[in-house]
């Protein structure tokens, strides 16, 4: 991969000797946590062949796109509608904001006590080290939280095609009617740069496309919580990760064979854990590639992840999109619909989220739940007090001995033995009821 | 039935040998750089010591940050669940742990049954540890083990407004160079501590029956500002620095049974 692709990185203005450093890091840590894993279902060859050209083949195929008048367009945020994208004929993927790189740069430019996601996002640009970011025809920057968001405010001076969306804080009329607005604005905008009408049929078929994604991993969903496990709770995020940067209708035809194949393992009783593995659902900040750190820590400690409440897993893909509308305008409202239905921790106030993690564990029959934030993302963060206060009197909880464990952590590594403990602390109470 | 607990933490390394329910032997050494070495130093001590044979223990369990280095032992535990088995063999009707070690502090709720409820822990930061005292004492050139019995003369404890140990070590400096009374200051640094713990345990209720353990216990400035905060009185058991390895030993004790 390597010598291949050197020239189409060198093309990109990707900083050739950091990029190679990235690669062999990315290359090692995907080996170590992933291949080193046992008893895993035979089509997560898919993953392994996906992750093996991440930057490579993947990036090829953009390039190809774009030649053929193709757009790409990248985002940070699952508020950004691949309905829209996809209905212009553009492609929409995820930026990488799952690893250090570059942290001095980073500090020079942004406070130290920005998050590990937003500092990420910008080692990748400051270090030219991220292939989607530079392949890029337009950057979506979401208005989310308050770190994203003035942070934005410096990306716009290090790339020259940033669009800021602006989003809701409350669930309210005026707060729908701005989504509704910053939407239609946004596929005018899409329009303007693909140059393609987007009219009710190519609007209806983007629409479809994503949904099909959205039930294939709610198939998973499914699946992956039969006692025992079919799959690890590592293998499951991987694929919520891939869904950001693969093309939709492969990774969608990917993940259908997958659960195939789930379902024959669940019936043989086939899993990566032994019976009565501990049941954890995480929950919380997004988990992007290659951050990997928790998942890791918690199924080596001897318990299985069966859920992630995260953008990146059920948050991320639930709620479809309406397709029924006749004119752009109806399907339009259809997609604000859906995504104002996102219960993101920068809403005010968020009782949804509450109510969709006691759900999610009685669904997913879980013995504990682990709160996961990033350092400094205070949304997250304040979130995960009260909640922790409301399950501990929730009743049914208590009874089933249900705990909440409060993680705060960021993507270095230095923190991992303490995590260790606390986690294999937190299995080892669980296990005992 | 012969148990060994062995407790590696980030300073010291202790063990404890149980007969059934009775406390045999305890000792604690330095970790130094290789908790390795320090384990095996110390289990060959004991069992010469106790004129043992490494197969008449029954059981050993490893507990601590060292705990996954122990190859031979029968099984690995966390700290948690040590520090509450070893609180409740000194107080069976204790509700609440304090442990303070040398890199971490952490606050145990456990439930009327005895098991672990839940459990708070500092995040990556040496503020409120062992470790912070050892940086403050150095600055004051002081040995540790007087802070304790110094701290209780205190007319009027400094105040530390810093929980960065790097920061805190600082502010004593200027302290000290300012002319306070290095009692003051002492004090000072173990209401900084006491704070910062209490504000780790949260808003919960204080449990009856609270148990301070770790190395930090020795200090009786430490455990006189938590009570003094807390308002709520604290006990220190004598053991309280091996207190993780006697939990140990007691959960190999139930692995025989």
């Amino acid at each position: 991969m390597q010598t291949e692709y050197q020239e189409m990185w060198r093309d990109l203005g990707l900083d050739l000797e950091a990029h190679a450093m990235l690669l062999d890091s990315l290359g090692a840590g995907y080996r170590e946590v992933f291949s080193s894993q046992a008893n895993r279902p035979r089509e997560t060859a898919y993953l392994d062949f996906v992750m093996s050209e991440v930057h490579g083949l993947r990036i090829k195929e953009l390039l190809e796109a774009k030649k053929a008048g193709r757009k790409v367009i990248g985002a940070f945020c699952v508020f950004v509608p691949e309905e829209i994208v996809l209905a212009a004929d553009a492609i929409l993927v995820g930026l990488c904001t799952g690893a250090d790189f570059g942290l001095e740069l980073v500090e020079s430019t942004l406070p130290r006590t920005t998050c590990a996601l937003i500092k990420s996002a910008f080692g990748f640009k400051l270090s030219r080290v991220c292939p989607y970011l530079e392949a890029a025809d337009m950057v979506v920057g979401e208005n989310t939280c308050d770190g994203k968001k003035k942070s934005y405010e410096i990306l716009g001076g290090l790339v020259d095609n940033l669009y800021v969306m602006d989003l809701p804080q409350q669930k309210s009329a005026l707060g729908r009617q701005l989504l509704a607005g910053e939407y239609r604005r946004f596929l005018t905008a899409v329009e303007k740069l693909s140059g393609v009408e987007i009219t009710a049929g190519r609007l209806r078929r983007g629409i479809e496309i994503v949904n099909r994604k959205r039930r294939a991993l709610e198939r998973l969903s499914r699946l992956r919580a039969a006692d025992p496990a079919p799959i690890s709770g590592l293998d499951a995020l991987l694929i919520n990760q891939v869904a950001f940067y693969d093309d939709p209708e492969r990774f969608t035809a990917a993940i259908e064979k997958l659960g195939d194949e789930l379902e024959e393992r669940i019936q043989k009783k086939i899993s990566p854990f032994p019976a009565g593995t501990p049941r954890i659902l995480v929950s919380g900040c997004p988990m992007a590639v290659p951050n990997w750190k928790l998942p890791r820590l918690v199924e080596q400690a001897g318990a299985v992840i069966v859920g992630e409440e995260s953008c990146v897993g059920e948050r991320g893909w639930r709620n479809l999109t309406g397709n029924d509308g006749e004119t752009v305008e109806e399907l339009l409202a259809a997609i604000v619909d859906r995504y104002y239905k996102i219960d993101c921790a920068i809403f005010t106030p968020n009782p949804e989220r509450e109510e969709h993690i006691i759900e999610l564990a009685d669904r997913l029959q879980v013995n504990g739940i682990i709160h996961y934030s990033l350092q400094f993302c205070q949304p997250y963060t304040i979130e995960s007090r009260p909640l922790k206060s409301r399950l501990s009197r929730l009743s049914g909880f208590r009874e089933k001995g249900i705990s909440l464990l409060n993680i705060e952590t960021d993507y270095s590594m230095e923190d991992s033995g303490q995590l260790q403990t606390r986690i294999e602390a937190f299995i080892e109470m669980i296990d005992r009821r | 039935m012969l148990t060994i607990g062995i407790d590696i933490g980030s300073i010291t390394t202790k063990i404890a040998v149980m007969d059934k329910n009775k406390l045999l032997f305890t000792d604690v050494i330095f970790t130094g750089y290789n908790a390795e070495k320090a384990w095996r130093e110390i289990l060959d001590k004991t069992l010469t010591r106790l004129s043992l044979k490494p197969a008449e223990a029954d059981r050993l369990v490893a507990t601590g940050y060292g705990r996954s280095c122990v190859d031979i032992a029968d099984k690995k535990i966390t700290e948690i669940m040590c520090h509450a088995a070893g609180a409740r063999f000194f107080l069976p009707k204790t509700r609440g742990i304090i442990d303070i070690g040398g890199q971490d502090s952490k606050f145990i709720s456990l439930r009327e049954d005895g098991n672990v409820g839940d459990f708070v822990m500092n995040d990556k930061c040496s503020a409120g540890t062992g470790r912070f005292l050892e940086v403050m004492a150095r600055a004051l050139e002081l040995d540790l083990d007087d802070f304790g019995k110094i701290s209780l003369t205190a007319k009027n404890p400094a105040k530390i407004s810093s929980m960065c140990t790097v920061f805190a070590e600082s502010e004593v400096i200027s302290l000290i160079s300012k002319g306070e009374a290095r009692e003051n200051i002492i004090a000072g640094i173990h209401e900084s501590i006491a704070n910062r713990v209490i504000s780790m345990m949260g808003r919960s209720a204080t449990p009856e029956s609270l148990v301070l353990t770790g190395g930090v216990a020795k200090n009786i400035g430490i455990k006189k500002a938590l009570e003094k905060n807390l308002n709520h009185k604290i006990e220190v058991p004598d053991t309280a620095q091996v207190n993780g390895a006697i939990g140990a030993a007691l959960l190999g004790q139930k692995l025989i049974s």
